[in-house]
């Protein structure tokens, strides 16, 4: 099975407003897909009908070679949900969080589990706090350590680095890349189109309800005209200017 | 493939350990619980109760029963809380998302409803037995009227699992328990309904709170339930029933709209 994620003519209206007007995609297993698109132009949607939370009208969807209408128990064994809907347990440390999930997932040693993934995302200190108390990078961190529970052969981010600081969003990125490279797939939608070509091996965007265009970063610039040699002095962006601060402050 | 299903008790134990988390960790929630029916035991014994006349000479063993139905009434109003509060953070996305039967997070706080009421329960008891109530009941008419609370618990929560999911509003969410936690004046909770007008007497007669009252008052003072039993369990189960099938439609509407 080569593919991860199959969508084929996927359809869905709400209260006669189409959202997804025929969406066609495919996702190879192991690879970093991106889905881009403006506010509104229906990637929560699709990621809620991928992750069987939302019934298509029409089409098909088929994730790890179940389709999410009629097997949608068989997707969820595999799949797992980050991100701005998906939210974590406030009341809950980090660490009970952790162990809840592992439960639910039903693996032999919960706590064991949750330990390793708190050392592997730097949240052993903050295991016994409240997520309220964690800084906006530390709680995507959790979150994102949440779906890796039981480890899951795809994982979806709905906008993973929405909100978070340029040293978290970047933190974000490596452990996104790291999960790729252990061979799980990433599906992950951003408005972010430096980070699309960051992180992703393929790329569909995703315009009033269509795949308007898709394929690897280098082929959607093979859609534009020819580059053209041009002399451009090459300034610092805020971004660069920000981090290399940072970073200098640190080093002292 | 293992399914859903067979992990259907270990996954409810997990969704009413989390709810119990949530309620131990907010215990004051509990005691403000307490509050407003310990304050109107108060306000009836010591203030209204010498006008009142219930033909008996001990008035807090005539309103405990009423009192503990009102305590219920206003102690799940946080179910309809924390099920809002989970619906609009997301976390129920997270839970149907992943392979666990549906309904084991719905069971989850409503199990958890019933902890915390039953330790409210026995905190009014404690004040009341301090204010001069007494129970000549055995040890049998005890765990009937612990069943029977117990039966008009859930009937309650499920009542207000449909509120917490429906609700737009947190304020909207804990709103439907208003008419709940009034219902007790208009029956023979406080007085007997003999001396009511016509109207109000016929609906106070023959709405839920009145028949289960008249048990648990004969239960705790060893006098005979006849019939009131029988139509209390009738209001109880049948409540819960319709009240379940409306929270499932209510949750299942939310996760697939």
């Amino acid at each position: 099975m080569e593919k991860a994620i199959e969508v084929k003519g996927l359809k869905k209206a709400f209260k006669g407003k189409e959202v997804l007007k025929g969406v066609d995609l495919e996702v190879k297993r192991g690879e970093i897909f991106a889905l881009l698109g403006s506010n509104g132009a229906g990637k929560t949607t699709m990621f809620r009908i991928l992750a069987t939370l939302l019934r298509p009208d029409g089409g098909a969807a088929i994730v790890n070679g179940f389709d999410v209408a009629s097997k949608p128990e068989q997707v969820r064994h595999a799949i797992s949900l980050t991100g701005q809907f998906a939210a974590v347990d406030e009341v809950l440390t980090g660490r009970e969080n952790l162990i809840m999930i592992a439960k639910l997932r039903h693996l032999a040693q919960p706590r064991q589990v949750a330990d390793d993934l708190l050392k592997r995302f730097g949240l052993t200190d903050a295991a016994d706090r409240k997520p309220s108390t964690y800084s906006g990078g530390m709680r995507r961190r959790l979150d994102i350590a949440l779906s890796l529970v039981g480890k899951p052969n795809i994982i979806f981010l709905d906008e993973p680095t929405t909100g978070l600081d340029p040293e978290a969003r970047i933190e974000v990125w490596k452990i996104v890349k790291e999960l790729a490279d252990s061979g799980t797939t990433v599906f992950l939608t951003t408005q972010y189109l430096e980070e699309a070509e960051q992180l992703a091996d393929r790329i569909a965007i995703l315009h009033e309800g269509r795949i308007i265009a898709g394929g690897t970063l280098a082929e959607l610039k093979k859609l534009f005209p020819q580059a053209k040699v041009e002399y451009v002095e090459k300034q610092p962006t805020l971004e660069e200017i920000f981090l290399a601060i940072i970073g200098k402050k640190e080093a002292v | 493939m293992e399914t859903a299903k067979s992990h259907f008790f270990s996954d409810m134990s997990v969704m009413l350990g989390r709810s119990m988390r949530h309620i131990f960790r907010s215990v004051d929630t509990i005691f403000t619980v307490c509050l407003t029916p310990i304050a109107m035991m108060l306000l009836f014994v010591y203030v209204f109760g010498g006008a009142i006349e219930t033909g008996t000479d001990n008035y807090v063993n005539y309103l405990l029963p009423g009192i503990l139905l009102m305590a219920i009434a206003s102690g799940v109003a946080y179910v309809a809380y924390r099920l809002f509060l989970d619906k609009q953070r997301g976390i129920i996305e997270r839970f149907n998302s992943m392979p666990i039967a549906r309904s084991t997070m719905l069971w989850g706080h409503v199990l958890t409803s019933v902890v915390s009421n039953v330790i409210s329960i026995a905190v009014i008891i404690l004040v009341a037995l301090a204010m001069g109530f007494r129970s000549s009941a055995g040890i049998l008419s005890w765990l009937a009227v612990a069943g029977i609370l117990v039966l008009f618990t859930l009937a309650l929560t499920w009542i207000a699992a449909i509120a917490g999911l429906s609700a737009k509003t947190v304020e909207g969410a804990s709103a439907f328990s208003y008419p709940l936690i009034f219902l007790p004046f208009i029956s023979s909770a406080f007085v007997p309904t003999e001396s009511m007008p016509a109207v109000v007497r016929a609906f106070a007669e023959n709405q839920p709170v009145t028949s289960i009252v008249e048990t648990i008052r004969a239960l705790l003072s060893n006098q005979p339930v006849g019939n009131d039993i029988w139509v209390a369990l009738a209001w109880c189960i049948g409540i819960s029933i319709v009240a379940y099938a409306f929270a499932v439609r209510a949750y299942n509407r939310h996760s697939a709209q």
